[in-house]
């Protein structure tokens, strides 16, 4: 099939950008859409110009590297899909596609599509673990979890990072990253004795780096490729309470 | 052929071992530690878990890796589980059972010094990966579940779901996170190293490249150490993320490391086959599916290109049952993949044609559906099936999967001692990055023990046993070691930005070396095809340092000029696999020598001639590796042959 492509094209974070417009041609329904810009991109180099840059490395949809977004949507139109998992066969031919960057004040351009996420990486630093020495752990089955809370707090972990979460909200609010870790490790009995400081360290370096509010829109839980749902959001609303009333 | 290597791990009762070994090694004041730097290249399981260690320590650390966080590193992509000696379903299992078992499982090409700490460590690795909050599977009493993995006899691995090596990556990923807000470890994301820096022998710190601006840098430190991960990409394709490279390791591996076993790589049986010349990688579906799949393909060529529906029952060939009525479908990894592929080389592939072949097997669960019912199925496998469909549009509920081998992982790496130890004086390597524990083929659960057994466990002791024995000392940015360093790596970037007659993409040549190690170097080697492979590689080199064409700056985001590094350190690294694979006259492991197999088509090890590492050193010229052998002496296990039948 033939697809015409508009894609956003900036030199670097300092600069202006603007939509380019690409014509594709025999893009085969069996392709991956970044195979398709791989395509793209080898063309543009045998022409001598400049490939598109975008993120991507496991291209199996669990490193969460890939960002782009599709028609208005991050990673595309495909329910619980990242973009390196969205097929070409969702297009129809002469199809004109729209490709952007997260559009998030907190990750600005690097080059094209791809963006820095440090940010999240700077929430995690504030809080976002258990702190355990090395070889300073128990035997494992002297912490039982109980089966039910395990998998609720392996749901939260699923967690990719990849931003789309904050890419879809009208606030551009990391809420749902947040409120995943916040509830992964707020769920188990390792994560209790750090609950308080967690939540309070995490929001704060949240602001800090920019990031809007919740408001209640929704709009990242559709987004998140790994269906990670806003109730998680009110739970961490309940642990930041919590901390101000509780010691532990 | 040169000295034999001596890997200097202790002698006497190997339980005592470590033991005794890590009473022996050395240690650094905790006072001091802070005086010390170290470097660790990498931030998968090895690389996270040793940063995040050594940083709680006390040392300095600076961590790198090419991604844009820690956290996307390869080893998130780890599916199955790990394992671990602990015992806990009381079925038998043991330190020394998970050593045997993995020992015999590698063919008996491992040290059992190595391969018995590894079994030993593994416990701690659950224990510590429980405090850290990785949500592993549970039993409804709220302890730890565990299951049978790989076709071992008792049920070892722990796992989260499948996705067992996310859960363990951000495990060690927080405890990195941790460090670095506590200002013990610097983390330099997308930033790559190209440059080993070497002063008076000793490794001494590497050049790096920002990703971002291109600005090229060094850092200098009392020691370095590569958690880099492994070369399964030299292939082209495979279930490897697409930015795993070997670059780190080459680079050190041109200084004098040694490069063990190369020809030691991994074939996973079940991926979804290739659909067309534009694909960028393979992707995985558990084993597992081999439980209530049945494989086949048809008996005649003529067949190929029908629908499954349409080829009868008479007409299709279950070639694993038929082959080895006792194992049927189960058979070893390698087994499978060779007799798939071995049938598509007849020319009874399915599939798609790509490049004038089909390459693909039937994996039919039609006769499970009937026996089980299809929600039984979709319980088991639903989101394998899922996964499926979306990548090939195919429902396995209605049609039969199909699937091909890929390269998975490199049981070869960077030769290290027992210390986890490079041939250069002060570079560690750990991980997939090194060769140790897994001999010729990787038992499945595996790779996330060893990598987090050598980055929490092991190379914490040695690299503060390397240190207490020099005085920390630091490098002016102007030694000269530095700036040649530098200036190497300025210069082989110009000569990527402006080949003198520039045509083609750097992909171009990575496929090509890429099909010549997967028609001759992969899980069936014939040497008249290896010595072809040989001639055919040094000239597409020579073809890449002439044609290769980067467009854009070296001094701004430019992701070309990243590959075609990677390519170019692919392109040597190709020719020492085959050198090695032509060397290794005898079938061990995940690889059958077409001149070294039984009458019934098995594999025939010669352990006689060939129980050894072989560990090449850089000559100055690919093409004239030197051979040194690390002779491996099995003192507590017995070399068995393995049957399937």
């Amino acid at each position: 099939m033939n697809l015409i492509l508009n894609i956003w094209r900036q030199p670097n974070c300092d600069s202006e950008g603007e939509f380019e417009v690409f014509k594709v041609s025999d893009v085969s329904p069996d392709m991956s859409f970044l195979e398709m810009l791989d395509v793209l991109n080898e063309d543009l180099i045998s022409d001598d110009q400049e490939p598109v840059a975008f993120d991507y490395d496991c291209r199996e949809g669990i490193c969460g590297a890939c960002s782009l977004v599709i028609n208005g949507s991050p990673h595309g139109p495909q329910k619980a899909t990242t973009t390196c998992q969205l097929y070409m066969r969702e297009f129809s031919d002469g199809e004109e596609v729209w490709i952007e960057p997260w559009r998030v004040g907190a990750f600005p351009v690097v080059r094209d599509l791809v963006v820095d996420r440090s940010a999240y990486d700077r929430i995690l630093q504030a809080g976002g673990f258990v702190s355990v020495r090395t070889g300073a752990a128990p035997d494992g089955n002297t912490i039982p979890v109980s089966k039910d809370l395990a998998d609720r707090a392996f749901t939260s972990a699923t967690c990719i990072g990849c931003g789309a979460c904050a890419a879809a909200c009208p606030s551009a609010s990391a809420s749902l990253f947040v409120a995943a870790k916040i509830s992964h490790l707020g769920l188990l009995p390792q994560g209790q004795t750090e609950r308080n400081s967690r939540v309070r360290m995490m929001l704060a370096q949240m602001d800090n780096e920019g990031f809007g509010h919740c408001s209640n829109h929704a709009e990242c839980q559709s987004a998140c490729p790994k269906e990670i749902d806003i109730g998680r959001i009110a739970r961490m609303n309940r642990d930041l309470s919590r901390s101000f009333i509780r010691r532990t | 052929m040169n000295s034999e290597l001596n890997a200097g791990d202790p002698t006497g009762p190997l339980e005592n071992r470590w033991t005794k070994h890590r009473f022996d090694m050395a240690l650094v004041n905790p006072a001091n530690r802070k005086k010390y730097q170290i470097i660790v290249v990498g931030t998968g399981l090895a690389g996270g878990s040793a940063a995040a260690t050594l940083g709680e320590m006390g040392y300095q650390v600076k961590s790198f890796c090419f991604q844009d966080s820690p956290r996307r590193a390869h080893s998130i992509a780890a599916q199955g589980g790990i394992n671990a000696a602990k015992n806990y379903q009381n079925d038998g299992d043991s330190v020394w059972r998970l050593f045997y078992d993995t020992i015999k499982g590698g063919d008996f090409r491992s040290r059992e010094s190595n391969t018995y700490r590894l079994a030993e460590i593994s416990v701690n690795i659950i224990d510590q990966a429980v405090a850290q909050g990785v949500p592993f599977a549970r039993e409804y009493s709220g302890l730890l579940a565990n299951r049978s993995f790989g076709g071992a006899q008792v049920s070892r691995t722990f796992y989260a779901r499948g996705q067992t090596g996310q859960q363990l990556l951000l495990g060690a990923y927080q405890a990195l996170n941790r460090q670095i807000a506590a200002g013990t470890v610097t983390m330099f994301p997308r930033t790559e190293m190209l440059e080993l820096i070497m002063i008076d022998g000793r490794a001494r710190g590497i050049v790096t490249r920002n990703l971002v601006d291109g600005n090229i840098e060094s850092h200098t430190a009392d020691c370095v150490v590569l958690c880099t991960g492994g070369y399964g990409n030299a292939y082209y394709l495979s279930t490897n993320a697409k930015g795993c490279n070997t670059s780190a390791a080459w680079r050190a591996h041109r200084h004098g490391a040694y490069f063990a076993n190369p020809c030691f790589t991994q074939i996973h049986p079940t991926c979804i086959p290739q659909s067309g010349t534009y694909q960028s990688k393979l992707t995985l579906m558990s084993e597992s599916l081999r439980n209530d799949g049945r494989v086949w393909a048809p008996n005649a060529s003529a067949d190929q290109a029908c629908n499954a529906a349409d080829i009868r029952e008479e007409e299709r060939d279950y070639f694993l049952e038929r082959r080895y009525p006792a194992f049927g479908n189960l058979v070893p990894r390698d087994i499978a993949s060779r007799a798939a592929k071995e049938v598509c080389d007849e020319g009874r592939g399915v599939g798609p044609e790509v490049n004038g072949k089909r390459l693909g097997v039937y994996l039919d669960f039609s006769e499970a559906i009937d026996r089980l019912g299809e929600s039984a199925i979709r319980e088991r496998y639903g989101n394998l099936f899922e996964m499926y469909e979306r990548i090939t549009g195919e429902s396995p509920y209605k049609t039969p999967m199909r699937i091909y081998p890929a390269i998975h992982y490199a049981m070869g790496g960077l030769w290290v001692d027992y210390n986890l130890m490079t041939s250069i004086d002060g570079l560690f390597a750990t991980g997939e990055c090194n060769f140790s524990d897994h001999g010729a083929n990787r038992l499945g659960a595996s790779a996330l023990m060893q990598g987090l057994a050598d980055g929490y466990f092991i190379v914490p002791y040695s690299v503060g046993n390397y240190l207490a024995r020099h005085e920390a000392q630091k490098i002016a940015d102007d030694h000269v070691a530095v700036t040649d360093a530098v200036e190497n790596v300025r210069n082989r970037i110009e000569q990527l930005l402006n080949a003198p007659d520039a045509k083609h993409p750097p992909e171009y040549f990575h496929r090509k070396v890429g099909q010549i190690l997967w028609d001759h170097c992969s899980m069936t080697r014939d040497p008249a095809d290896l010595r072809a492979a040989l001639k055919q590689i040094p000239p597409i080199r020579e073809q890449f340092w002439r044609e290769v064409k980067v467009t854009g700056s070296g001094e701004a985001f430019n992701q070309t000029l990243e590959r075609a590094g990677r390519i170019a350190d692919f392109l040597e690294l190709a020719e020492l696999m085959c050198l090695d694979a032509l060397d290794r006259d005898e079938s061990c492991g995940s690889h059958a020598r077409t001149d070294h197999v039984t009458e019934e088509g098995e594999a025939k090890r010669d352990d006689e001639n060939y129980s050894y590492v072989a560990a090449w050193e850089f000559s100055g010229d690919a093409s004239t590796p030197t051979l040194h052998k690390e002779q491996l002496r099995f003192e507590f296990v017995h070399p068995s042959v393995r049957s399937y039948k």
